[in-house]
């Protein structure tokens, strides 16, 4: 091979800066699910907490979409409770701490949706 | 040995790009599976084509025009931005920009001095979204020519296709110029980059009620299915003489006005 | 072919120094239009378009423009432009990749850019032009680097390269005909809504774009041993000559016709541009009386032969010429389509300073990737002994 030492020693460097993010957090405590605040007076979502867990931002994909293009603005839940499909004025009245839910499991996967930039988060807001 | 290297990597390129393709392309298809759980609301108004009327002999004072656009302009949380880069879904102007090509001469008095209600026509041939890129522009089976704020790209292209000057380029963050306490909580604001417009309450018809303005105007202007010949809007423009703005482009408005 | 950039004289590197600290300057710039928006331009409610898009067309007309050099070279086998066209190729990929840069800056929302390709749709000719420039950007680079690539080696190029020439003559007539679609197709704007608007862009672009391409060669040949060819220059400014001449006659043609048929919609942007409004000039005025009359100078320095072939008189012409295509194209153009407004009122544009620095900043980068492109295909022609 050409010019073997300098591939070898880019091939490591390569190596070391691509699996630098697990050298960096080696010893580091592990993660851990973040406590959230969850609504007081409610017992369940309109699916099940794990699907709203994994799906959620599906589901409201869906729902942007059904709602604007097709006109249809209720969603008939898997157990058929009939919900109006609305991020502000059906997640949000029961999900009404912002902080404490939505971002505080953003903020620990390091991902910044622009949700808020445009939908009014809850007065109630602590 | 050159050249196998080189082909080495073409193959290992190659094959990255196939797997990574297939990752990226199965997450798309899982997130597009919807079912027979999406309806449109019990007590929604429906139509065939949504239409307005506007009798613009009844609106006298300045009174009857603000309580209109303020009741819209609340109901949406449209910012009031004091320059060139303003935000309005609804406003007045004279007859001569009103209906600029359709001007005469010595009209009355009254008629010089009035004001007009504008706003988005919602055309049966929309030229706004013809030229949308992205679809975020488009027009709804009851007529309705609506926005995706989401998607939006903010290319204006559909401000410069637009005939009627009815939308408006969010140049800066719109809620530099809300009340935020004062707000209402019910709908969103729009974000900086994305072009907005009047969506003929669609929220509201939803919900079974008439659009803010109509219902602030109290009976100066009228709003319903145009396909029925029994609705309101018909009776109207049947009984009186009514224009729409720039007939010649072809793109049917489906807000009329009386004279 | 890369690393001939890497060997450079000492002034090559000062150049590229300098346009990177114009880069520089336009993204540093462009990062206060990311905080505050396009607030921080001048553009409107009213005028909703502005110095951004304008650009962008004037440099698509610049990336067709190279067709001037491939369509006589291949399809009349006029072996003299054989030596330029990888200038003219070269050329085109700076101009295109300009026009993307200017594109994003005029978004709103430059991060959801790729939503023309998530949500293809076939009715928006902007779909279309976001398709045929990628094509042309690619066109062009493939074409440019296997035919250098060959030249280098001494070896005849690939067979398939001659359809995908071909290919792209074709295509460079269609990527300004769809640009020119994108105004002329609005209905509420009278002064872009002209069958004729495709036609007096082609026209304008293929004097404009080979102006620019032999301005710059001057200065390639005062810098290096570079010599395009006595002839070949000739005969590239006798192209240039009638398509300035076609692109005045089509403009008066646009004139006559809003002037003679009294439509006021018609009239307005006319006589907005070279009278402004209410008695008063409007600083737009200035710049089309001065493109008009360079315009005609123009035509005045290139038909007679005798002037037209003066070598020292030559590119100053040519720069008259690029002036006032700009001045037409990339001023006049845009702000004759939205003023008066929809509502025929005037709402003034005049680009802010911010804008015009991050405007400064994609020019950077394009001469940047030219100086760069040529400077390979210098040094390549150099080594082959075919400069």
């Amino acid at each position: 091979m050409y010019n073997t030492k300098y591939v070898l020693l880019g091939l490591i460097v390569f190596l070391g800066l691509f699996t630098s993010p697990f050298w960096a957090n080696l010893g580091s405590a592990s993660y851990e699910r973040p406590k959230l605040a969850l609504p007081a007076d409610q017992k369940e979502c309109i699916e099940s907490a794990e699907y709203m867990r994994a799906e959620h931002m599906q589901l409201l994909n869906v729902w942007r979409d059904e709602a604007l293009r097709e006109g249809k603005r209720s969603y008939v839940a898997s157990n058929g409770k009939v919900w109006t499909i609305s991020l502000q004025n059906t997640c949000m009245k029961c999900h009404t701490n912002k902080a404490e839910f939505c971002d505080k499991c953003h903020n620990s996967n390091s991902v910044n949706p622009y949700c808020w930039d445009c939908h009014v988060e809850p007065k109630g807001n602590q | 040995m050159k050249r196998s290297r080189r082909q080495f990597l073409k193959v290992a390129s190659l094959s990255v790009l196939g797997l990574s393709t297939q990752l990226a392309t199965g997450g798309i298809v899982n997130a597009a599976e919807t079912g027979e759980q999406y309806q449109a609301t019990e007590n929604g108004l429906h139509a065939g084509r949504w239409a307005m009327v506007i009798d613009t002999r009844a609106f006298e004072t300045p009174e009857d025009f603000a309580a209109c656009i303020n009741a819209c302009h609340k109901a949406h949380n449209v910012p009031h931005i004091p320059n060139k880069q303003e935000v309005k879904w609804l406003w007045t102007d004279k007859y001569e920009h009103v209906f600029p090509e359709q001007e005469n001469n010595h009209m009355s008095e009254a008629l010089e001095k009035r004001d007009f209600l504008l706003l988005c026509n919602h055309c049966e041939n929309p030229p706004c979204v013809r030229v949308c890129p992205t679809k975020a522009t488009y027009k709804r089976a009851d007529g309705i020519v609506a926005m995706d704020y989401h998607r939006c790209i903010g290319c204006r292209f559909c401000m410069a296709g637009c005939p009627y000057g009815a939308r408006s380029f969010n140049f800066g963050n719109p809620r530099d110029y809300i009340d935020m306490a004062e707000i209402n909580p019910e709908f969103p604001t729009r974000m900086r980059g994305v072009v907005e417009k009047c969506n003929f309450c669609v929220e509201r018809l939803a919900k079974g009620l008439m659009p803010a303005c109509v219902e602030a105007a109290e009976g100066k202007i009228f709003f319903g299915d145009l396909t029925d010949p029994e609705s309101e809007v018909r009776k109207v423009l049947a009984e009186n003489f009514t224009i729409r703005r720039k007939p010649a482009v072809g793109t049917q408005p489906g807000v009329y006005y009386i004279i | 072919m890369i690393e001939k950039v890497l060997k450079g004289s000492p002034k090559f590197y000062v150049w590229i120094a300098f346009l990177g600290a114009i880069i520089g300057l336009g993204a540093f710039t462009y990062l206060f239009q990311m905080k505050y928006g396009l607030a921080i331009t001048g553009m409107s409610r009213d005028v909703s378009w502005g110095f951004y898009i304008a650009q962008f067309t004037y440099l698509v007309g610049v990336a067709a423009s190279a067709v001037m050099l491939v369509l006589p070279a291949y399809f009349h086998h006029y072996k003299k432009f054989k030596k330029m066209i990888i200038f003219g190729e070269f050329m085109a990929i700076g101009a295109v990749l300009m026009c993307m840069l200017f594109i994003m800056a005029d978004l709103g929302q430059p991060q959801r850019a790729l939503n023309v390709m998530l949500h293809p749709t076939p009715n928006s000719v902007m779909f279309y032009d976001m398709m045929v420039l990628m094509g042309y950007l690619v066109l062009n680079a493939v074409i440019g680097w296997v035919t250098l690539e060959c030249e280098r080696h001494d070896v005849a190029p690939p067979k398939w390269i001659k359809p995908m020439i071909y290919l792209s003559i074709i295509w460079a007539f269609s990527i300004h005909t769809v640009t020119a679609f994108l105004y002329s197709g609005l209905p509420g704007r009278h002064y872009f809504l002209t069958a004729i608007m495709a036609a007096r862009f082609l026209s304008s672009a293929f004097c404009a774009g080979p102006s620019i391409l032999l301005l710059l060669l001057f200065v390639v040949r005062k810098v290096t041993d570079f010599n395009p060819g006595k002839e070949a220059v000739q005969t590239l400014t006798k192209i240039i000559t009638y398509a300035m001449a076609i692109n005045v006659f089509f403009f008066l043609l646009e004139v006559f016709t809003a002037l003679y048929s009294g439509i006021p919609g018609h009239a307005h942007p006319l006589s907005y541009l070279f009278a402004g409004h209410d008695g008063h000039a409007a600083w737009i005025t200035g710049f089309m009386w001065v493109g008009a009359i360079l315009a005609l100078l123009s035509l005045a320095l290139l038909i007679p032969p005798s002037l037209r072939d003066n070598e020292n008189l030559l590119p100053w012409s040519l720069a008259i010429l690029v002036l006032a295509t700009w001045i037409d194209k990339g001023l006049g153009l845009i702000i004759g389509g939205f003023t008066p407004n929809v509502f025929e009122t005037v709402t003034v544009y005049t680009p802010t300073v911010p804008e015009l620095l991050i405007s400064l900043g994609i020019f950077g980068v394009g001469a940047l990737v030219v100086s760069i492109l040529w400077k390979i295909a210098l040094d390549v022609k150099k080594e082959a002994g075919t400069l």
